[in-house]
């Protein structure tokens, strides 16, 4: 009993990591009805700027953690929210309203690149990070397992909590939420109606960019280590969650994600580590049978 | 006329979406070589009972059943819909014409005849590989295919895509292609729609040729013009329910089928009305 | 870049400060600075130069590509876009269209022994056939029936591990093991076809990829079957119709029989024209079967789903079926690897070559064959060309597939031959055709 709940616990943090990714998917194809495959490498860089900006921070001598997390929070979203806007201009936008493989090969071929240039640009091997955040609240003592809840898991529940609220308060009350929506619905029309689609398009990839770079700093202080091949597995389980959930719906994406991440984790704890992808992968295509537009995802009746 | 041999019956056919009950307890049926029509105003569930008799929607109650010449039935409503076209022969068109807009107005017309090429030894390797008595069936298809296209006038662009074609020719296409299929009913969901009124007289000559020989035709129209002066019966309905039955003439003068018309729209009454005092 | 009108200097020279401050912001954290291992940790090693020298790069870059615009904006308001279409006239394309498939297909034939041709260069050119060969049957898949799969590389590698296993623990030979090694496939592609039917889109191409990570996965692991990690290796090579190629000649063997001196070559030889033929089988195939009716049955269905259901196309069908010929020929394809490597093992059906040979497809002009042939030597030529950048290598090749697609987007043949025609086959142009939606 202790030692589930400890992976309930440790579920929950994988799938909050998840979610924070699956909502870039989710928003990029509710607005243009594409698969954007670099999105899990723009997580990578994420993880990359957010472990420069700890180094950065370590040589410049802060030490009061919580300032630090703060400031290479920041830091990572602002870098990362960049390559985002980059990425649509350079290989999305060119190819707005074109046939619909065309964006997907291209956000491939970014994907190859992305991955690549972080090899080339900061070496192959796996880069550790020593602990920032360390001890944790021991929830219980019985038995033969301890169940804790770690400082880290803890931050990066709150941090994605926050992070959350804040995104559902942009989508639900800004004006650029309203655009976003009716990007959404109907893009033609919203621009007949004076919204600038291009603009909302590129908003929606910052803000995407920006969560997947939270997500990244969050995977770098969880794991200790990263790679530049990090993007590629995440990205993958972050759409298999998005899609999971019914791809375009918002908290569709992170229900999503968190069953991703308990079927993963409760998965590698009673079965086999091997197989953890296996598992979640299987989930998806089963889940599929029955629902085939995901568990939060509008039904369409067929137009005939 | 002597013993009613209806060709379609439809008994108590109930469609609900979640809470709106689209379809409720619809009953009627179609006379053989017939064209019945099936009139209503916008939102009335015309469409939803094409839907159900050609296997798009599974009906929530209900039966329909065909009833073939050599006394087969088919009970539509619990057939997979492949086997509707394939085995109780019911061909249909749509209201938003669809094509096949990047195959050919020739090639459009050869899927049509799928089952047909499929079924008398199709699934032989020879036949994968177009070799051996294959290719005599295939031409026939195309001699087919060729006959109706000469029908609807479309034979100089049977090689074009069927997404050039102007409208009223894609309206044309659509019956011809439903018509290779060789169908004992075939179901037109507003085949005037969008024609002008020269193409709207061609069309009304078309289905009364294709009714001549044999086939019968069941017509959801909104252009009286078209209903009050080829069909055989009217079926009327209003928000999912029949609300009259019977020969054109009968049905013009049924004062629930004129307040259906007048409390929906304006329009719609207007051009009842115009119908009525035309004839 | 969406204005039409020509804009000036000083509008490109802001543009492009824009975009080389946007190249700083990009190449800060990244480019400016470098993470190095120090004992335990990490440390940080600026990077000054290379950041300055790639923003200068992208300032100077955009300008070029700002006043090539503004050229060729002035240019097409000289001259108006009609004369534009006498640089092609329509007889010579037309008579490219003919005559491309028969040169190629002679330049195959002829290759190994053309003048400088050596053994690098058949080798190259079994593995360009190689991915010819897939991107024919993923073609079949999304070119023709419009169904997007993202795992294709799955059914490869089903066909490499059945041969491998039919080969060594049943001592089945490659002749013999190629029909079971497709059936296996088909089946697999059965497999998969029956979950996904009624998913679409994007759906589909998820299932797809998480198919063909499943499929990885489980080669990965399943240590005694497979070897895991470590492959399979020992897996006996082809003969020639039951003559073995040997170094050491004599009667037997292929040199031996036809009286010829052995020579490596010749197996290098033998195995590019069989993948040759094996490739040209799939394109006879291919061929045939879109004058079929299960082929034109495909294409309806990427055209409108619902229109061929109300025609009667059982749509279970008319997917399996694509599901199952595309599956067939990335099996064999797989048998063909396996024998000419003589060594598999899962790191060769990573989800990139599943991208790869969608690329391939993708940028051939889906459901094009010669397209996608075409398609297969720009990528896995240039892919070659490019192998002394090393490690830029697939830098390169990740930015020349966005360039491609934004330069053609529906591919290098995009037009579409009928299957069957009255008069003249004329080509249905790419606006008119769908696709897909499954």
């Amino acid at each position: 009993m202790d030692y589930a709940l400890q992976q309930l616990v440790n579920g929950l943090t994988l799938g909050m990591i998840y979610g924070l990714i699956a909502l870039g998917y989710t928003m990029v194809y509710g607005i243009i009805g594409m698969i954007n495959f670099a999105h899990g490498d723009i997580f990578m860089v994420g993880a990359f700027t957010a472990l420069i900006g700890f180094l950065l921070l370590g040589m410049g001598g802060v030490t009061f953690v919580p300032l630090a997390l703060i400031l290479v929070l920041v830091l990572a979203m602002a870098f990362t929210s960049l390559y985002g806007f980059t990425v649509e201009r350079l290989a999305y936008r060119p190819l707005r309203g074109s046939f619909r493989l065309a964006p997907l090969i291209s956000a491939i071929g970014m994907s190859i690149f992305l991955q690549n240039f972080v090899q080339v640009t900061q070496g192959a091997r796996v880069k550790p990070l020593e602990p920032v955040v360390q001890g944790g609240v021991v929830l219980s003592r019985g038995g033969t397992v301890e169940v804790t809840l770690s400082y880290m898991q803890i931050s990066i529940i709150l941090t994605t909590l926050v992070v959350l609220t804040v995104f559902t308060l942009i989508i639900g009350r800004t004006p650029l939420g309203r655009a976003m929506r009716a990007c959404e619905q109907d893009r033609r029309m919203a621009s007949l109606l004076g919204i600038d689609t291009d603009r909302t398009i590129s908003l929606t990839f910052v803000i995407g960019a920006a969560l997947a770079a939270v997500a990244g700093m969050m995977y770098l202080l969880y794991y200790g280590v990263i790679d530049f091949f990090i993007g590629f597995v995440a990205g993958i389980k972050a759409f298999t969650a998005a899609v999971l959930g019914g791809i375009g719906s918002l908290p569709g994406a992170v229900l999503g994600a968190l069953l991703i991440g308990m079927i993963e984790t409760f998965w590698s704890a009673y079965f086999s580590v091997q197989y953890k992808d296996v598992a979640a992968f299987s989930i998806l295509a089963i889940a599929l049978i029955f629902l085939p537009s995901g568990i939060l995802g509008r039904h369409e009746v067929e137009k005939v | 006329m002597s013993a009613p041999d209806p060709i379609l019956v439809v008994e108590n056919l109930t469609m609900r979406f979640g809470g709106l009950v689209a379809i409720d307890a619809l009953s009627f049926e179609a006379e053989r070589g017939d064209i019945t029509a099936i009139i209503g105003p916008n939102g009335a569930g015309k469409t939803t009972v094409f839907n159900c008799l050609t296997g798009f929607y599974r009906p929530t109650g209900g039966s329909i059943v065909i009833r073939h010449a050599d006394g087969t039935t088919y009970p539509l409503h619990r057939l997979v819909q492949h086997r509707i076209a394939k085995h109780a022969r019911v061909a249909r068109t749509f209201q938003n014409i669809r094509l096949f807009g990047g195959m050919t107005v020739l090639e459009n017309l050869m899927v049509a005849q799928h089952n047909r090429l499929m079924g008398e030894g199709g699934r032989t390797p020879f036949a994968l590989m177009g070799f051996g008595p294959f290719q005599k069936r295939e031409a026939a298809a195309v001699e087919r295919a060729r006959a109706w296209l000469d029908r609807v006038g479309l034979t100089p662009r049977a090689d074009d895509p069927a997404a050039a074609l102007p409208y009223g020719a894609q309206r044309r296409l659509e019956i011809a292609r439903a018509m290779c299929m060789e169908p004992v009913i075939l179901c037109l969901d507003e085949p005037a729609a969008g024609l002008n009124p020269r193409e709207s007289e061609e069309l009304n000559d078309l289905l009364r040729s294709i009714k001549a020989e044999g086939t019968s035709i069941l017509l959801i129209e909104h252009d009286m013009s078209v209903v009050m002066r080829i069909s055989d019966r009217v079926v009327v309905l209003d928000y999912g329910q029949k609300i009259a039955d019977g020969p054109p003439d009968a049905v013009r003068d049924d004062p629930k089928v004129i307040a259906a018309y007048l409390g929906v729209e304006e329009e719609e009454a207007l051009a009842v009305d115009a119908a009525l005092h035309q004839e | 870049m969406s204005g039409a009108a020509p804009r000036g200097m000083a509008a490109i020279v802001r543009d492009a400060g824009l975009a080389a401050l946007i190249a700083l912001g990009v190449g800060a954290p990244l480019l400016g600075l470098r993470t190095e291992p120090v004992g335990r940790g990490l440390t940080l090693i600026p990077r000054p130069g290379l950041l300055l020298s790639v923003v200068a790069a992208v300032f100077v870059g955009r300008i070029l590509v700002g006043l090539f615009m503004a050229q060729r904006a002035l240019r097409r308001r000289v001259i108006s876009p009609a004369p534009r279409a006498m640089l092609a006239p329509p007889g010579f394309r037309s008579w490219l269209g003919r005559a491309a498939g028969p040169a190629m297909l002679a330049f195959a034939l002829l290759l190994p022994f053309m003048p400088g041709i050596g053994r690098y260069e058949i080798d190259l050119g079994t593995l360009v056939l190689t991915y010819v060969m897939l991107g024919w049957g993923l073609n079949i898949v999304v070119g023709l029936a419009g169904l997007l799969d993202l795992g294709y590389v799955a059914f490869y590698a089903v066909g490499a591990y059945s041969y491998a296993l039919l080969a060594k623990h049943l001592e089945i030979g490659f002749w013999a093991a190629l029909p079971l090694t497709g059936l296996c496939s088909a089946v697999w592609g059965i497999i998969l076809g029956f979950p996904v039917l009624r998913l679409r889109g994007d759906y589909l191409a998820i299932v797809t990829l998480a198919f063909g990570e499943i499929i990885r996965i489980v080669l990965l692991n399943w240590v005694g079957l497979t070897g895991g990690p470590n492959g399979m290796s020992g897996i006996p090579r082809p003969s020639f119709f039951g003559l073995p190629f040997s170094m050491a000649g004599g009667e037997g063997t292929f040199a031996g029989f036809f009286g010829l001196e052995p020579s490596p070559l010749h197996r290098i030889i033998f195995l590019y024209y069989l993948i040759l033929a094996l490739a040209l089988v799939t394109n006879f195939v291919t061929i045939r079967l879109r004058r079929h009716p299960i082929g034109r049955a495909w294409e309806a269905l990427r055209e409108d789903e619902v229109a061929s259901r109300a025609l009667g196309l059982s749509v279970v069908a008319v997917k399996l079926t694509a599901f199952a010929t595309g599956a067939l020929f990335g099996g064999f394809a797989g048998a063909f690897f396996a024998t000419r490597q003589g060594f598999i093992s899962p790191e060769s059906f990573t989800f990139i070559e599943s991208a790869l040979i969608l690329a391939i497809v993708v940028l051939g002009g889906m459901g094009s064959q010669i397209g996608v042939a075409t398609a297969a030597v720009v990528m896995i030529g240039g892919f070659e060309l490019f192998r002394d950048l090393e490690q830029f290598r697939m830098l390169v090749f990740g930015l020349a597939m966005v360039a491609i697609m934004v330069w053609r987007p529906r591919g290098l043949v995009s037009s579409r031959e009928p299957s069957v025609a009255l008069g003249a086959r004329k080509m249905v142009g790419a606006e008119h055709v769908a696709e897909g939606r499954g």
